[in-house]
């Protein structure tokens, strides 16, 4: 029923994808219709629904993306499900019904919603029950391009996700003619309940890169013997393995391009001389993806929604759940090939960038499979080896972090404080704190819509600036983490050096001679709206034993540990130590992470952000927003296995 | 404090104006201005502390030199979470009708604290064959030592003082992604002879093995291979005295399966 038509004789229109929504205040549910700009894709992409009430009706469903039927579900008979169009400014209200016979429930991936309309059981709300309908009021307060999944078990790893953009209500900073989301994913016939067992019994049980007498003897000639012998003995005696890059690989998944496999070449035109904006999303439930278009360099304007200062790359990381919005302008007769590796390489998801149907360009071979490094163990120093990480990695690239350190109480204080001095100067308004961009804009927003006191940053926000005294009065303070780290078997260890990495790539992307995004080059295009300092700071170490497959934070899971508690109001710094050879993109819902990547004022506001093996990072929370808040790692089986918490504001 | 207080005023109206648009529920959970408060029917929002169960035969086999064969049998399996486990163990031995070597234990299973991948183990072991029935009091450890060697001892304990002791290795050298070669041994000692059951006092037997096997998936990999079983001391003249031979090689065919 919501098959799109397929059309290959359709000429293109300039309409563009995103017209629809220009008719603002108007209920118009396109549900089960098409956007004539969508059947300008090759079928089998999700539809557009435009307005503001959607009906989504979550199914379970069979998927054939292998040559076997397996178990799904579908929304609104769609795998992915439709993508929601929303518009600034506006309250919109989606109504799901539940025709599963378990509980389901759908979370607005980095929107700001009221607690009660995240859609986490046991956080928000109960969930859906089967046979049930619950209807989402939410009032649009940001733009950008984001996502929807479930938060019921492992419902997003058989298709419960969609791509969900939100028009600025003014005009958009970043111009382009033509857009398109770009939903990756991955995709397994076997069931998640059973990944998740298979991987507590045997947590290399995906790995098929393993160290072997063939690579024992590929390794001697290479580096020879002695060099070979003494890396094994310093892996083997952690009873480790560097080719451990991710608990679940193609060897199960399959990886998919808006629900298309790569066969199936998922495609998107553009007219000659156009401005293509794709809106990448990572919908994945294990896997993180290296994107890029070979002979096309990307023009990265937008990053979890929100926009940067528009920094151009040959390739980009997109962890779990993050989104990243580029900008290409193709060659008016050239098709180009949108190439999604992940990190474990062997497979991987691919559509068509062209201006015909029909054209193809060649697809890249895979880079080779990346190994971990001693650094990425916390022990840099320790290895005599010449990892990836440590050749990358200037000891003086990231003045700005130092303020991050635990033990450099004074020098914590330093960057906050040169970011209120110049923004005092450029605002030209210290004197109250009544003074802040809520009042100034209160007008500014439709009333029913609801606002948030920290907005996302726009063109018509101001910071908030503290007066100078209250600067002074009240410096940073540093505080230990709540909960003190606990060593258990929940814990194989704890990284010894843990450095800044956000001028690292990630392994596996170093060396390649191509242009890659780091979070170094994450610089906001607006200014951030408070300009407090942070009052304290939490720290926290990412832990896991790999063999038990057991995750955490501080050595605990969700069901050993106490939430953390936040004041309304307060500003924070959250402090990620990963102690794990993994990386974990770290999701807090509900409200922004700011990224503390050494742009003071212009810090990037996320939702997720990917801690690398042994990386210390840092950001800003404003918590501005009550409620019962997750915060947990987005690899599904890693937040299942208890990487997870509860952040209380009130 | 008066900045804080006016930030607080500020805060205050900003949330009132948010959430004065009490959400739409079908369901009707309560909810109040802040934020809803977790009723008791709301699930975990994750189920970390799963139970799950296992059963794994790392000999599954028969095994055969020109005069006899045999089917033996060594496997164990657990039911329980992360922490908390309640462990099975089985092995055995069939030639000609006559099951030897029963050994059969039900023991708790935690890990150990700061041994990243050991457990400890506590229960009872039975032997449980055609020779008379034995009980002991268990306690051991078992996991993955440093260098990936699989590695278990355990200490029994029964009536009168006896005390024996058993540790169980093995390897698995990957030969490629799929193919395996597995040495393995098992050691056992007595500190009393057991006549009844042919044990003398001291080392009393080793069953040993190398074993190659291809896996066609994780959980299901056949094998060929080569062991030895052998007894020592008393045990080896316990043995003579009943025609037996105190030491033997053979041929084994079998399958690694887990569940």
């Amino acid at each position: 029923m919501t098959t799109p038509e397929r059309d290959h004789s359709l000429t293109l229109t300039r309409r563009r994808f995103v017209q629809g929504v220009a008719a603002v205040g108007i209920a118009a549910v396109v549900e089960g219709k098409f956007n004539e700009a969508d059947a300008e894709v090759i079928d089998h992409s999700p539809s557009v629904l435009t307005g503001n009430h959607f009906d989504l009706t979550i199914e379970p469903h069979h998927a054939n993306f292998t040559g076997r039927r397996a178990k799904a579900i579908k929304i609104n008979g769609s795998l992915p499900g439709p993508t929601l169009k929303w518009r600034e400014g506006e309250t919109v209200t989606v109504a799901v019904t539940n025709h599963l016979p378990v509980m389901t429930s759908i979370h607005w991936h980095g929107v700001r919603v009221p607690a009660a309309m995240d859609g986490v059981p046991g956080l928000s709300f109960a969930g859906i029950a089967p046979g049930q309908r619950f209807v989402y009021r939410i009032p649009v307060v940001q733009n950008g391009t984001y996502w929807y999944h479930s938060h019921s078990g492992s419902q997003e790893q058989i298709g419960l996700i969609g791509a969900l953009v939100i028009e600025p209500r003014d005009k958009d900073p970043i111009s382009y003619d033509r857009d398109y989301a770009v939903l990756l994913s991955d995709w397994t016939d076997t069931s998640p309940e059973t990944i998740y067992s298979n991987l507590k019994k045997q947590s290399d049980y995906y790995n098929f890169h393993k160290r072997t007498a063939g690579t024992f003897v590929d390794d001697v000639k290479s580096k020879g013997l002695r060099s070979t012998v003494r890396d094994r003995l310093m892996w083997g005696r952690m009873d480790m393995n560097p080719t451990d890059i991710a608990d679940v690989t193609s060897a199960t998944y399959i990886y998919l391009m808006n629900g298309n496999p790569p066969g199936a070449n998922w495609t998107a035109l553009f007219n000659p001389g156009e401005r293509v904006r794709l809106r990448f999303i990572n919908g994945s439930s294990m896997t993180i993806f290296d994107v890029r278009i070979p002979g096309l360099p990307m023009t990265v304007a937008q990053a979890d929604g929100n926009c940067i200062q528009p920094v151009t790359v040959d390739e980009f990381r997109i962890g779990v759940a993050e989104t990243y919005d580029v900008i290409v302008q193709p060659h008016p007769e050239t098709a180009y090939t949108i190439f999604a590796q992940p990190q474990s390489r062997r497979r991987y998801a691919r559509g068509t960038l062209a201006p015909r149907m029909g054209m193809m360009a060649e697809i890249p071979a895979m880079d080779p499979y990346p190994l971990r490094t001693m650094a990425d163990m916390g022990m840099a120093g320790m290895a005599h080896m010449k990892g990836m990480k440590m050749n990358g990695m200037p000891s003086d690239e990231m003045p700005g972090m130092q303020g991050m350190r635990m033990d450099g109480m004074s020098e914590a204080s330093m960057p906050a404080m040169k970011t209120m001095d110049m923004s005092g100067m450029e605002d030209g308004d210290t004197s109250a704190m009544s003074h802040t961009h809520m009042d100034k804009h209160t007008g500014a927003l439709n009333e029913s819509a609801g606002m948030t006191p920290f907005p996302q940053p726009g063109p018509r926000m101001t910071r908030l600036i503290p007066p100078p005294s209250q600067m002074m009065s009240r410096p940073s303070q540093t505080l230990e983490g709540e909960v003190p780290l606990h060593i258990g078997p929940e814990v194989v260890g704890v990284a010894m050096q843990t450095p800044p990495q956000l001028h690292d790539a990630g392994d596996g992307l170093n060396g390649n001679g191509r242009r890659v995004l780091t979070y170094a080059n994450l610089r906001a295009l607006y200014r951030g709206v408070d300009g407090r300092p942070p009052t304290r700071e939490i720290i926290l170490h990412l832990t896991g034993n790999m063999e038990r497959f057991i995750w955490g934070f501080d050595g605990r899971k969700l069901s050993q540990a106490e939430p953390i508690h936040l004041k309304l109001g307060e500003r924070v710094r959250f402090v990620l130590i990963n102690d794990t050879m993994m990386e974990h993109p770290i999701h807090l819902h509900g409200l922004w992470s700011e990224l503390e990547n050494a742009n003071d004022e212009f810090s990037p506001y996320k939702h997720t952000l990917i801690v690398k093996p042994a990386e210390r990072l840092s950001y800003l929370v404003s918590a501005d927003t009550p409620g019962r808040w997750a915060f947990h790692c987005h690899l599904q089986y890693h937040m299942e296995a208890g990487m997870f918490r509860t952040v209380v504001v009130s | 404090m008066m900045a804080r207080r006016a930030l607080q005023l500020v805060f205050t109206g900003a949330l009132l104006s948010s959430f004065g648009a009490v959400p739409v529920c079908a369901q009707a959970p309560a909810t109040s201005i802040d934020a809803p408060t977790p009723a008791s029917n709301w699930p975990e929002p994750v189920k970390d502390n799963p139970i799950l169960n296992y059963v794994t035969f790392d000999q599954l086999e028969g095994r055969t030199n020109a005069p006899n064969s045999s089917f033996k049998w060594d496997g164990q399996g657990w039911i329980g979470t992360d922490l908390n486990k309640l462990w099975i163990k089985s092995e055995g031995i069939v030639t000609n009708g006559i099951s030897s070597d029963g050994d059969h234990e039900i023991l708790y299973d935690r890990p150990i604290p700061h041994m990243r991948y050991f457990d400890w183990q506590a229960g009872v072991r039975l032997d449980l064959d055609s020779g008379p029935t034995r009980a002991w009091a268990a306690l051991g450890v078992q996991g993955l030592a440093p260098y990936f060697f699989n590695f278990a001892p355990t200490f029994y304990v029964r009536d009168g003082g006896r005390v024996a002791g058993r540790i169980e290795g093995s390897y698995d050298l990957y030969l490629t992604q799929r193919l395996i070669l597995q040495p393995q041994v098992e050691l056992n000692f007595y500190s009393q002879s057991d006549p009844g059951r042919g044990i003398g006092s001291g080392f009393s037997d080793l069953d040993g093995g190398v074993r190659l096997g291809y896996q066609f998936s994780r959980k299901f990999a056949p094998y060929i291979g080569y062991t030895y079983t052998g007894a020592f001391g008393q045990t080896a003249t316990f043995s003579r005295q009943a025609g037996q031979p105190t030491s033997a090689t053979r041929l084994a065919f079998g399958v690694w399966v887990w569940h």
